[in-house]
């Protein structure tokens, strides 16, 4: 359990000390990842199972070692290779997986909602990896574990997310976490891409990249997919890095110097980060990596019943 | 029954509602052989008569809907015409449009004939089927209204699909005079619903699912009201959800565009009626549970 929840479907439901507890448990098992030998009992004899309808190389790989690490058996489960193609539903393939009894289903679609659906249907621990344009709540967690690393805590802290809001999941949850942690959240890009209302989810809205960086403590890049884009949200990917990326020149005169750098990658490389500031001083994008595998360790602990919750033959 | 041969059936005690002859109150409604043969405040029961106690009831005329789907030809896995005028008199509706969404769909006498057979087999609610606007429903060319109106369509429409040619609409307009059928329009500019599953605003930002904007609908209605206007046709705005339409059916009242006797008008479906504030956790079945028949704005 992660406070109250049985499933992390999002981290609009999650309050403050729901989310301090899964990252105040990713730090023991940040610990554990730096051992010589990096694995622990916990989760013997516990099953996870990805069940990803997306590709994912980062987030799917992650589940995967944080579940090895806690010594979980890890099935890797993609839609390509899968009874999908043959036309099953999303229902019927999360029945029968359930049937082979696993703790925890692991689930990324390209529907928002999916996880909602699979949570309603399933008797399992069912953790979102991203769904649609709705959340990616582990992400919002690494994220918010990397600025309290490097900054000491998020309280009093300003956040600039920038880029295609309007399809982005890990600003959706950045946005629901930080705020609770005590940070301020400024949304950055063209008008086209920042959803219509997005301020009533406590957000402020700057369209200028220089002011919203401006005194801002961390910046987060989006990247800019072409594959979502169906509309002409932007003339070409040239115009926007030029008002919208952020290269060495922008970052030496516009950021703060203890400012840092995120990105949930993948990097388009020169489109919204040029390759100096991605693999410059104020990057800290390979530890947002290394700490997703820590926060997912505490996510599935927390979910599997580790922490003494029972296994789940007790719980039904 | 009775030994004279006719049946006679009485309800009692139910609020008789009636607007075409003014009636709102309680009153005992005598049917004589499948004919209403007295609405009256007292009436004398004779002895043969079955009885129906229907007080606490509403007792009305047979309810018209102008817009239904009976799917058949072409998808009775969804319904049938049998089993969708079934639905419609256990509701109380008595006669129905058929929207001529069918496969193929309803663009040429042949469906609109084996849609009237289908119906008067059934020997449920009267059907009235809607024939096409444009052949096939593809939104190019002009269907055939004159076969339409002589096998007995009273309407034409491309329900499902808005007609996004200005010019096709304008001609449609125009042909269907000589007819004198009315076109219902299903108001839609397909470049600005995109690929939107729900109203534009905080509620689909915070979901993550895409918005379309209420101007979707409203370019549309204002496109048709013009049209309507310089060629003198008929419109019916099938699905009015938006206060845009409102407002914009109210100025061409106001006109004088629109005759108190009719051409433009406009419904909307229970469905519409619902805010997204509804779709809080992807339950459509919140759309469902809203009841409310005039015209809303889903937008609020």
């Amino acid at each position: 359990m992660i406070g109250r929840h049985r499933h992390l479907i999002g981290l609009e439901g999650l309050n403050r000390e729901e989310i301090l507890q899964v990252l105040d448990l990713a730090v023991s098992m940040k610990e554990v990842l730096s051992r010589p030998v990096k694995k622990v009992p916990s989760l013997r004899g516990k099953s996870v199972v990805n069940l990803f309808f997306e590709t994912s190389t980062r987030t799917r790989s992650s589940f995967e070692i944080a579940a090895k690490t806690l010594s979980a058996d890890a099935l890797n489960w993609t839609s390509a290779q899968s009874s999908t193609t043959k036309g099953e539903t999303l229902l019927d393939t999360a029945k029968n997986l359930e049937a082979m009894r696993p703790d925890v289903l692991v689930i990324r679609h390209s529907a928002s909602g999916a996880p909602n659906f699979l949570a309603r249907n399933v008797g399992c621990a069912v953790v979102s990896a991203g769904d649609g344009a709705h959340e990616h709540p582990s992400q919002g967690l690494l994220d918010c574990f990397t600025i309290r690393e490097k900054l000491g805590t998020l309280e009093g802290k300003t956040v600039a997310i920038v880029g295609d809001i309007s399809h982005s999941r890990v600003a959706r949850s950045d946005l629901h976490a930080m705020p609770k942690l005590g940070a301020k959240v400024r949304l950055c890009g063209p008008p086209t891409m920042i959803p219509r209302g997005v301020e009533a989810l406590g957000a402020t809205v700057e369209h200028d990249l220089r002011r919203a960086v401006d005194g801002a403590d961390a910046v987060i890049m989006l990247r800019i997919q072409h594959e979502r884009i169906g509309d002409p949200l932007i003339p070409n990917t040239r115009e926007y890095s030029k008002f919208w990326g952020l290269n060495a020149r922008k970052a030496r005169e516009w950021l703060k110097p203890e400012a840092v750098v995120l990105h949930p990658g993948p990097i388009n490389r020169g489109v919204e980060l040029s390759s100096d500031v991605a693999d410059g001083p104020h990057s800290v994008i390979l530890d947002q990596v290394q700490n997703g595998v820590a926060v997912r360790m505490a996510i599935l602990y927390l979910l599997a019943g580790g922490a003494g919750e029972g296994t789940r033959a007790e719980r039904a | 029954m009775s030994a004279s041969g006719s049946e006679v059936l009485v309800l009692q005690g139910g609020r008789v509602i009636d607007p075409s002859s003014d009636v709102d109150g309680v009153r005992t409604v005598v049917v004589r052989d499948g004919r209403i043969a007295a609405v009256a405040e007292r009436v004398d029961v004779p002895s043969e008569a079955r009885v129906l106690d229907v007080r606490g009831q509403w007792v009305t005329p047979g309810f018209i809907d102008l817009h239904v789907h009976l799917r058949e030809p072409g998808q009775e896995y969804k319904e049938t015409v049998e089993t969708g005028t079934r639905a419609a008199v256990a509701g109380g509706f008595t006669a129905v449009c058929a929207m001529p969404n069918t496969l193929p769909p309803n663009d040429n006498a042949s469906v609109t004939e084996l849609i009237l057979a289908r119906a008067a087999a059934a020997a449920l609610a009267r059907v009235y089927p809607v024939g096409c606007i444009s052949r096939g429903r593809k939104g190019e060319d002009l269907a055939e209204f004159g076969e339409l109106k002589a096998a007995g369509c009273v309407a034409v429409s491309d329900d499902g699909s808005p007609v996004s040619s200005a010019g096709l609409m304008r001609r449609a307009l125009e042909y269907a005079l000589a007819f004198g059928l009315p076109l219902a329009v299903h108001e839609e500019d397909l470049q600005l619903v995109g690929k939107g599953v729900m109203n534009e605003g905080p509620a689909a930002t915070r979901l993550g699912l895409k918005g379309n904007p209420a101007q979707a609908e409203d370019v549309m209605v204002l496109r048709d009201i013009a049209l309507a206007e310089l060629t003198g046709g008929r419109v019916h705005i099938s699905h009015a959800s938006s206060a845009g339409t409102v407002r914009a059916v109210r100025d061409a009242k106001a006109r004088g565009l629109v005759p108190d006797n009719h051409p433009l008008s406009g419904r909307s479906f229970t469905n519409l009626a619902s805010t997204g504030a509804n779709a809080t956790d992807w339950r459509t079945s919140s759309f469902a549970s809203v009841a409310a028949a005039t015209l809303v704005n889903p937008s609020v």
